[in-house]
C-alpha cells in the first residue's frame, strides 16, 4: 500500500482524487454507493451569491469520447449551501472544497465572507464557467480581470485559495502567473473547452444554450498539456484535470505536474470512477515499488 | 431510494417491432426495489453517456426486470446488439415513479409509442381496474398489446393510420371514455404534445393526472443537473430534473 496521501496549499488530502465541481453535486446521491471518506476530497457544485435557475434544456450532447453541457451554473446560492449541505458534507470525512462562481468581483468576495469560519477546507474560485453570460469565464480570459478578482477573494477570505482556470485562451500560463501573483494558493484546471453540435437535420444546435462546455476523455491531451506548461510556470501547486478516467490517466496528470486531480465526467458513465481510480493508482504504485504518490508529481522527463 | 450499479445477466431478448427490443435481465437486488415508473440507467460498450430506460416490468420473485428499448441512434443500436448470455450495466431503479391508489381505484394509462413500456407495471396494479389507451403510429409498431390483456386491463389500441385498432390519436379515445366513465386517476406517458393533451383534459375533468418525462441525461441521480425540465411549484416556475424529481410528475406542475 503506497502513501497516496498529498497536500495542495497547506491543505492536506488523504489520497489525490477529487470529484470535480458539478460532477458530483453535493455528495448526497453518490453517498448511497459509498462512503464519502473514501474520497481525498469533494469539490462541491459551484456556488453562486444567490440561487440560480441555470440555462434551459437540452442542457447535454454526448461527443466522441466527451459530451458538451450547459448547465449554466443551477445552483441553490451559498447561503442554503452553508446552512443545508455544509454540514452534511463537513461530517463525512473527507476534504471540502467550496466552488465559489460569481457574475462579479462584489458576489465573489461576499461568497468569501460567507465562508469565513465555516468547515469549508479550501475555496475554488471559478473564473472559467462558459454557460455564464455574465462573470464566468469572462473573468478567467483576461489577465487583468483574473488579477483582479483573485486579489479580492484573497483578501476577502483566509482560507487557501484554489482559482479554477479556463482552457479557453491563447497563454494559459500568462493567466497562472497572475492569479498566483494576487495570492492564489493553488490553481486547478482545466475547466471545459467551449464547444458546440449541430443537428444537421433540424438545422438547430443540440443544446439550447447553443454552446457548452466539452469535458470526457476527448479533452485529456489538451489537460495534459496545459497542466503541464502552467506546473513549469508557477510555483503554487496545481490541481489537474479534464477527461481523467483511469487511474493511468491519473499517474500521467500528476507526472505533467499536478498535485492532485479531479474526476468529472466519468463519474456519469461510473459512479464508482473515483475510488477505481485511487484503486489503480495504488495498485501501479505498489508495482513499481513506488512507497509515495508525491514521487510522481512533476516526474515526466520532457525530451 | 436505495440504487445499484452493476452488470447483470441478460436472460431473455426479445424483438417487439422493427427497431424495438425487449430485455430481461436477472438483477433480484434492483427488482426488489424498483416500483412502476422507475427507470435504468443503461451503460452501452463504448459511449460516455448512459441512457435512461423506463422500466417496464418488475418480477420481484424472479428477481427480473423487463426494459423495452427503441433504437434512437447509436448507443441504442449497441444497446439492442446485447444478447440473451450477456451482461447489462445498469445503474437503477432511478428517479420517482408513479403514485399509485388502492388498486380497486379506476384507473387510465395512456402510451404513446414507446412511451407504452412503463405503463405495464401501472396496469398490472389495477389489474381489470385499468384501462390502457395504447397509441401507435400503424400496426407494425404495436407492442406490448398482448401484455396489457394478459393482466386484465381493458385495452383500447389507436393507431395513427388505422391499421390497428381504433384511427386517430390516443386523446380522442380519452375523450370518448370520458363520456361514459370518470376515472380516479390518469397516468400518461409518451411525446410531449401528447401528455400536453392528455394533461389537459384530465385537468379539465378534475382527475388527477400524472406524467412520466423525458430529457437528455448525465449521470441520472441528481448531481450533474443536465436534465432539467421547467415545473411550476407554488406558483413559481423553475427547473425541476427528470432523473431526480421525476420522471414522473403531477400534470399540474409541469410546464409544457
Amino acid at each position: 500500500m503506497a502513501d497516496l496521501s498529498v497536500k495542495v496549499a497547506g491543505v492536506s488530502f488523504k489520497n489525490p482524487v477529487i470529484p470535480a465541481s458539478g460532477a458530483f453535486g453535493f455528495g448526497r446521491e453518490y453517498e448511497k454507493l459509498y462512503p464519502l471518506s473514501r474520497l481525498g476530497g469533494i469539490s462541491a457544485k459551484g456556488m453562486t451569491l444567490r440561487p440560480q435557475g441555470g440555462n434551459p434544456p437540452p442542457r447535454v450532447a454526448e461527443t466522441p469520447m466527451g459530451m458538451l453541457n450547459s448547465v449554466g451554473l443551477q445552483n441553490p446560492g451559498i447561503d442554503y449551501f452553508i446552512e443545508h449541505e455544509l454540514p452534511n458534507l463537513a461530517a463525512k470525512g473527507t476534504r471540502i472544497i467550496a466552488n465559489v462562481a460569481g457574475h462579479t468581483i462584489e458576489d465573489c468576495v461576499a461568497i468569501a465572507q460567507k465562508l469565513e469560519g465555516t468547515a469549508v477546507d479550501m475555496i475554488e474560485l471559478n473564473i472559467s464557467c462558459p454557460n455564464v453570460k455574465q462573470g464566468g469565464a469572462a473573468f478567467g480570459v483576461s489577465c487583468g480581470a483574473a488579477g483582479a478578482i483573485t486579489k479580492a477573494v484573497r483578501r476577502a477570505s483566509h482560507k487557501p485559495l484554489m482559482v479554477k482556470l479556463s482552457p479557453n485562451v491563447t497563454d494559459i500560463t500568462a493567466i497562472a502567473k497572475v492569479v498566483e501573483a494576487e495570492g492564489a494558493n493553488a490553481v486547478s484546471l482545466i475547466n471545459t473547452l467551449l464547444g458546440m453540435r449541430i443537428d444537421i437535420d433540424s438545422r438547430r444546435p443540440v443544446l439550447k444554450n447553443n454552446v457548452g462546455g466539452l469535458s470526457g476523455p476527448a479533452v485529456f491531451p489538451v489537460a495534459v498539456r496545459m497542466v503541464w506548461q502552467v506546473a513549469n510556470a508557477v510555483s503554487i501547486p496545481v490541481v489537474g484535470m479534464g477527461g481523467i478516467a483511469s487511474g493511468r490517466d491519473a499517474i500521467e496528470m500528476m507526472m505533467a505536474g499536478a498535485s492532485a486531480v479531479q474526476v468529472g465526467a466519468a463519474i456519469f458513465a461510473d459512479p464508482y470512477a473515483p475510488l477505481k481510480i485511487i484503486d489503480e493508482m495504488n495498485a501501479w504504485l505498489d508495482e513499481r515499488g513506488i512507497r509515495s504518490v508525491q514521487e510522481i508529481i512533476g516526474a515526466v522527463k520532457p525530451w | 431510494m436505495p440504487y445499484t450499479q452493476g452488470l447483470y445477466p441478460i436472460v431473455r431478448k426479445g424483438n417487439l417491432a422493427k427497431n424495438i427490443y425487449d430485455f430481461t435481465i436477472l438483477c433480484p437486488e434492483i427488482a426488489a426495489e424498483a416500483s412502476a415508473g422507475q427507470f435504468a440507467h443503461v451503460k452501452a460498450p463504448g459511449f460516455m453517456l448512459r441512457r435512461p430506460i423506463s422500466i417496464c416490468e418488475t418480477n420481484q420473485k424472479a428477481g427480473t426486470i423487463r426494459l423495452v428499448m427503441e433504437i434512437r441512434g447509436d448507443g441504442t443500436e449497441r444497446l439492442a446488439a446485447e444478447n440473451a448470455g450477456g451482461l447489462m450495466d445498469l445503474m437503477a431503479p432511478l428517479g420517482h415513479g408513479f403514485t399509485l391508489l388502492p388498486p380497486d381505484k379506476k384507473a387510465v394509462v395512456i402510451g404513446g409509442g414507446i412511451g407504452v413500456p412503463p405503463m405495464l407495471e401501472v396496469a398490472k396494479h389495477y389489474t381489470a381496474n385499468a384501462t390502457a389507451i395504447l397509441g401507435f403510429r400503424s400496426a407494425s409498431a404495436v407492442i406490448l398489446k398482448e401484455d396489457f390483456e394478459q393482466i386484465g386491463a381493458k385495452v383500447v389500441l389507436c393507431t395513427d393510420d388505422g391499421t390497428a385498432g381504433q384511427k386517430g390519436f390516443v386523446t380522442s379515445a380519452l375523450e370518448e371514455l370520458f363520456l361514459t366513465e370518470k376515472p380516479d386517476v390518469v397516468y400518461s406517458c409518451g411525446p410531449t404534445p401528447m401528455l400536453k393533451a392528455v394533461a389537459a383534459m384530465a385537468e379539465a375533468k378534475g382527475i388527477y393526472c400524472e406524467v412520466s418525462l423525458e430529457e437528455r441525461m448525465g449521470c441520472g441521480v441528481g448531481a450533474c443537473l443536465v436534465c432539467a425540465c421547467k415545473t411550476k411549484k407554488d406558483g413559481t416556475e423553475g427547473y425541476s430534473h427528470v432523473c431526480k424529481d421525476g420522471p414522473v410528475f403531477d400534470s399540474r406542475e409541469v410546464v409544457f
